[in-house]
């Protein structure tokens, strides 16, 4: 056995063997390792402590650079642990610290050998038993091992005391109750003169502090101590973070340290203090205005420096003070835009939150123009990051900054049609929802969505998909504005809707089921008309003659009909959608597209009562039978279901159409016949307007009277008393605005000249219908993009500069006479808009700062622990001896905290009895002074006494304020 | 937390050291470290040392062929963690003579013994290069 134990000894590969092995192995990594690992499976079960703790060693090697698990070792840990080697030792507790975690079953094993190296002589042992439990301590160790770091943190040594400040927040964090112990120890190391030491506690309670800043707030004149007189700039930088966190609870703290932070940051050449005080001030300390402007002009220097690193953490800086002090970021704006075109994807991140963070009402239009371009000729992934910030912007609180919606959707388009958009599913939320709020610029949403929906080639993107579907239904929705409601439906129908998801495709059948009701309405009622002034038919037949090359009919009628007699007979009607958009356009006659628009506008509208001729009402018919006969077979629900309704509508009316095309002068009117009436009803249903539904609204409806909804439900329950019934389901949905659906009349004429030449999507679209049902080439992409934004030409410029000299003007707050026009309506519901957050901020039971609190604010003790377990003598009893613990050696005050700690884990120490014995301990520091004044305090005057019990009750909800701001006073000021 | 965990990478993105403050399974390393790598790697020199991640952050700094990843919570100040690397490396210098990624990789025990001297529980808890390595040189006096 010897022989062999030997031969492994002197054989066994070592950890440089390995890792020379591993660098120069021919047949593989992989291979080699596993073959490494098939060793150390069987060395390590050796009874030779070398072997194991060098298979060890090659095994947490593997593991920690290799991804191989090494959990299967977790026993031999344990034995090597035990080992008296102290190299041997520092390898187990090597292996243990990288590879335990809370479920690793061996851990009940080592609490006692933990102990004995915690109670080791040699501090280097000691060392590595707190390392590792700093890493690994489960609830029972840290309750169990609680004793011995409360000794420890008073050691003598000082390499052992820092650790064992450093193993608090573990322990406390797995067992809160130890603060009840140890807490008192942790606050006497803030004391020390020893940096080390003051280093070590200052970054415990850093991390304490961030998790519940409360309940640190009476440490306050400690850390002032240390701010002012630390010289160290990572104790300074710790103390600092507290601050930040404790200033915003205690104003009167917040006016007493804000002077010392200015005098470091104006005195250090650190520049990392110098920027943790930068940011200790743009958090916590945005009411002095001075120490802000002082941040900001360290901010300035940082943004002008050369290194990438301050750049971005000034931008960051500028963003925490952007909401309370905007003109920290008005100040820097040339740099902040400039760095839009850094060559690090991180700063120009940072730097578009700023841009947004200029936004406000005036500029929102500029700024995004000028962030759309930059769009275009940015990566895919910073342009989406661009088209986010600008969608969120724009709708944060109900569209806020947009006052020219016309514009807003416009943008909208635009934005669809950048070749890298991925927003679909935000735009298409933002463009129905603006249908929804703002009547005014429905006009524009569906000539917008028409636009979209127009152009086959948008079709095969399926990021833009989403967007289709808010586009199609829109058009449908309010196709009362559309200026040609035929054309519309020829792109609903298209062949290249096949694309589509299903879900969108049934929006596509819905919409184009509106948009036919709406037609044949048109059309029925128009006839009236018709009869009534003049006959129509006799100019439309010449007319369609006219261009007689073409098959796209409808659109050579468009095209050539308009100059005609149109005119007087339009005025009869006084058109109120149409009239109105275009008086909002010849506003701006000026630019170009107004009038081209106006253009387009006025010949569409003139148009569209052309089309509705006989034949091409019975020529649409057949087109749609056509296009959605085939879906009768489709296998999704909702689009069967929606062809199936839009085909047998057609069915029931076609025969009377039929009828009433060949004979018209013969039969009775058109109003009269079976099929204007089905329509009429049809047209009245989806004239009902839609609007933004409040999260709220089913509780807002009255109840209409006669109607005792409680009474039944009261009844229904003594019935059921299973079944939940929705109390008011049937006033769901659908009319929220019903002042709004006073039905739209049928879109009229407007009697503007129109000279243009053919509209260009429309010309694609017919140049689509002749290649029917084939994909398109890619000129006609180009063509499409022509009706890019004017502003487009800046792209081939696009540098730095340019885009720094435009938004020069951008951000200068200027004002615009020439958009006089008024913001519309918005439709805003009261409460309904958000989901209302339950703004209950549930006051989480937080064991450790309630034993945090116990340690610092004596006085309430009782009040907080009583909910914890209830008093008994015995508890007491042992309060007391703890008290006087704190003042005899250590070794006495082990056993006792260690019985009373396991007798009694919630131990609560009460009263004025202990508070003076306290106090008699404390007076020998003096920063502890203040505090036990205040005891004092509370002792002399009943009065006060009694307040302050008050306080006690109240520090019950860990939220209230109030106890801790008539503690703070005293310490500090 | 402050520091959650420091990575040193090579080059060619394989890790010479991990050394991790909270729990995470053998799977979740390999995953975590494959993104940093990819993440922090591909950054040029002008490009500045702070890259978000997940739900924290991580401060990076390249001394010749290594990288020094350091993942750190959102509000630790990215500057002292800048100075807590070259720190580190400062120390390995002292220890090792100009350390190399040999150095490392040979005595990996000894810089993890200096982390962990470095910091605890996510917290820098010494900064003096001599404190810190005055346990090491004890030992190797001793073996």
């Amino acid at each position: 056995m010897a022989g062999s134990s030997l031969r492994d000894t002197l054989f066994q590969r070592t950890l440089e063997d390995l890792i020379k092995g591993l660098r120069m192995s021919f047949i593989g990594e992989t291979a080699f390792i596993s073959k490494a690992m098939d060793e150390i499976r069987r060395e390590i079960k050796s009874t030779d402590p070398y072997i194991k703790a060098v298979a060890l060693q090659k095994l947490s090697y593997l593991s920690s650079l290799h991804f191989y698990g090494m959990s299967f070792a977790a026993f031999h840990v344990v034995e090597l642990l035990s080992s008296t080697r102290f190299s041997h030792k520092r390898i187990a507790y090597h292996c243990a610290s990288h590879s335990f975690n809370d479920t690793t079953p061996v851990l009940v094993l080592i609490t006692n050998q933990l102990r004995k190296d915690l109670s080791s002589t040699n501090e280097y042992e000691v060392s590595l038993a707190l390392e590792c439990l700093s890493r690994i301590a489960t609830v029972d160790l840290a309750r169990d091992l609680t004793p011995e770091i409360y000794t420890l943190l008073s050691s003598s040594k000082v390499l052992v005391r820092k650790k064992a400040i450093g193993v608090i927040l573990r322990v406390f964090e797995k067992y809160p109750d130890a603060a009840r112990v140890c807490f008192k120890r942790l606050v006497e190391n803030l004391h020390v003169s020893d940096t080390q030491i003051l280093s070590a506690a200052v970054g415990v309670f850093c991390e304490l502090t961030s998790k519940d800043p409360r309940s640190y707030l009476p440490l306050a004149p400690e850390f002032y101590k240390i701010l002012v007189d630390c010289k160290n700039n990572w104790v300074l930088i710790k103390v600092l973070k507290i601050f930040a966190k404790l200033a915003p609870l205690e104003p009167r703290l917040a006016k007493r340290v804000v002077e010392p932070i200015c005098d470091h940051m104006r005195r250090t050449g650190a520049k990392s203090l110098v920027f943790e005080c930068v940011r200790t001030v743009v958090t916590s300390f945005g009411d002095y205005d001075s120490a802000v402007r002082l941040a900001i002009a360290k901010v300035r220097e940082f943004l002008v420096d050369d290194d990438p690193n301050l750049m971005y953490l000034a931008l960051q800086a500028l963003s925490v003070a952007a909401p309370k002090h905007l003109w920290a970021v008005l100040e820097n704006k040339e740099v902040v835009i400039k760095s839009l075109s850094d060559l690090d994807p991180n700063i120009k991140l940072e730097s578009l939150r700023l841009i947004m963070a200029m936004v406000s009402e005036g500029k929102v239009t500029e700024i995004s123009r000028v962030l759309l371009n930059y769009a275009l000729k940015s990566d895919p992934e910073f342009c989406n990051e661009i088209l986010g910030s600008i969608l969120s912007t724009c709708c944060r609180n109900v569209y806020e900054v947009i006052i020219d919606f016309d514009w807003y959707v416009m943008t909208l388009g635009e934005m669809s049609r950048i070749p890298h958009c991925r927003k679909g599913d935000e735009i298409e939320r933002q463009l129905i929802d603006i249908g929804m709020r703002v009547k005014d610029v429905r006009p524009e949403v569906v000539r917008v969505g028409r636009d979209l929906l127009i152009d086959p080639s948008l079709l095969g993107n399926p990021f833009l998909h989403r967007i289709l579907s808010a586009a199609a239904w829109v058009s449908g929705e309010y196709v009362e504005f559309s200026r040609n409601p035929l054309e519309l439906m020829e792109a609903l129908i298209q062949p290249r809707t096949n694309l589509l998801p299903s879900s969108i495709r049934a929006v596509y059948i819905q919409s184009a089921f509106k948009t036919l009701i709406f037609c044949l309405n048109s059309y029925f009622s128009q006839s009236e008309i018709i009869s009534s002034t003049s006959c129509l038919d006799s100019l439309v037949t010449p007319a369609s003659q006219f261009v007689p090359g073409r098959d796209f009919q409808e659109g050579s009628d468009l095209a050539t009909n308009n100059a005609s007699a149109q005119n007087e007979q339009e005025e009869g009607f006084n058109p109120r959608v149409l009239n109105r958009s275009s008086d909002d356009i010849s506003g701006d006659d000026g630019e170009e597209i107004g009038g081209a628009f106006c253009g387009q506008t006025s010949r569409l509208a003139s148009l569209e009562m052309n089309v509705l001729t006989d034949e091409s009402v019975t020529n649409v018919l057949n087109k749609i039978e056509l296009a959605i006969g085939p879906l009768l077979g489709s296998h999704d629900v909702e689009i069967l279901e929606r062809a199936r309704n839009l085909l047998s509508f057609i069915e029931l009316i076609r025969k009377d159409i039929a009828n009433f095309s060949s004979q018209m002068e013969e039969t009775l009117p058109r109003d009269e016949t079976e099929a204007f009436k089905i329509i009429k009803m049809m047209q009245d249903a989806f004239s009902d307007e839609l609007g933004p539904v409040s999260v709220t609204a089913q509780e807002r409806v009255p109840i209409p009277d006669g109607l005792a909804l409680k009474d039944n439900l009261e009844d229904l329950e003594t019935i059921l008393p299973d079944v939940q019934l929705p109390s008011s389901i049937s006033f769901s949905l659908g009319s929220a605005l019903q002042d709004e659906t006073a039905g739209v009349p049928f879109p009229t004429v407007q009697n503007k000249e129109d000279s243009e030449p053919s509209n260009e999507s429309t010309f694609l679209l017919a140049e689509h219908r002749k290649r029917h049902g084939l994909y398109y080439l890619p000129s006609e992409k180009n063509d499409v993009s022509n009706d890019y934004p004017p502003a487009n030409d800046l792209k081939s410029q696009g540098n730095a500069e340019d885009l720094v000299k435009l938004t020069e003007q951008a951000l200068v707050p200027k004002k615009k006479p020439n958009h006089a026009k008024p913001r519309p309506v918005v439709v805003k519901l009261d409460e309904g808009d958000v989901v209302p957050i339950a703004a209950k901020r549930q006051p989480k039971d937080d064991l450790l700062s309630d034993a945090v609190r116990e340690v610092l604010l004596p006085s309430d003790t009782k009040a907080s622990s009583s909910h914890n377990k209830p008093l008994d003598s015995s508890s007491i009893k042992n309060k007391g001896k703890e008290k006087v613990n704190v003042d005899t050696p250590e070794s006495k005050e082990d056993l006792s905290i260690d019985k009373q700690d396991n007798r009694n884990q919630s131990l609560r120490k009460s009263k004025h009895q202990s508070h003076g014995k306290d106090r008699k301990h404390r007076s020998s520091r003096n920063a502890g002074d203040e505090r036990e004044e205040r005891g004092q305090e509370g002792k002399k005057k009943s009065s006060h006494r009694h307040s302050k019990n008050k306080g006690r009750q109240r520090t019950d909800v860990p939220q209230s304020v109030i106890p801790q701001t008539q503690v703070i006073p005293d310490f500090l000021l | 937390m402050g520091i959650r965990f420091i990575l040193m990478v090579n080059k060619q993105g394989q890790t010479r050291l991990a050394q991790y403050y909270e729990y995470l399974t053998i799977e979740e390393r390999r995953a975590l470290e494959g993104e940093i790598v990819r993440k922090c790697l591909a950054r040029t020199e002008q490009q500045c040392s702070f890259v978000e991640h997940r739900n924290y952050k991580i401060v990076y700094r390249r001394y010749a062929s290594l990288f020094f990843l350091v993942g750190v919570d959102n509000d630790e100040n990215e500057l002292a963690i800048l100075e807590f690397i070259h720190l580190l490396v400062e120390t390995m210098d002292r220890h090792f003579g100009n350390v190399c990624e040999l150095d490392i990789m040979f005595h990996l025990e000894k810089a993890h013994f200096m982390l962990e001297e470095m910091v605890m529980n996510g917290c820098i808890v010494e900064t003096s290069k001599s404190n810190i390595l005055a346990p090491i040189q004890l030992m190797d006096k001793a073996s």
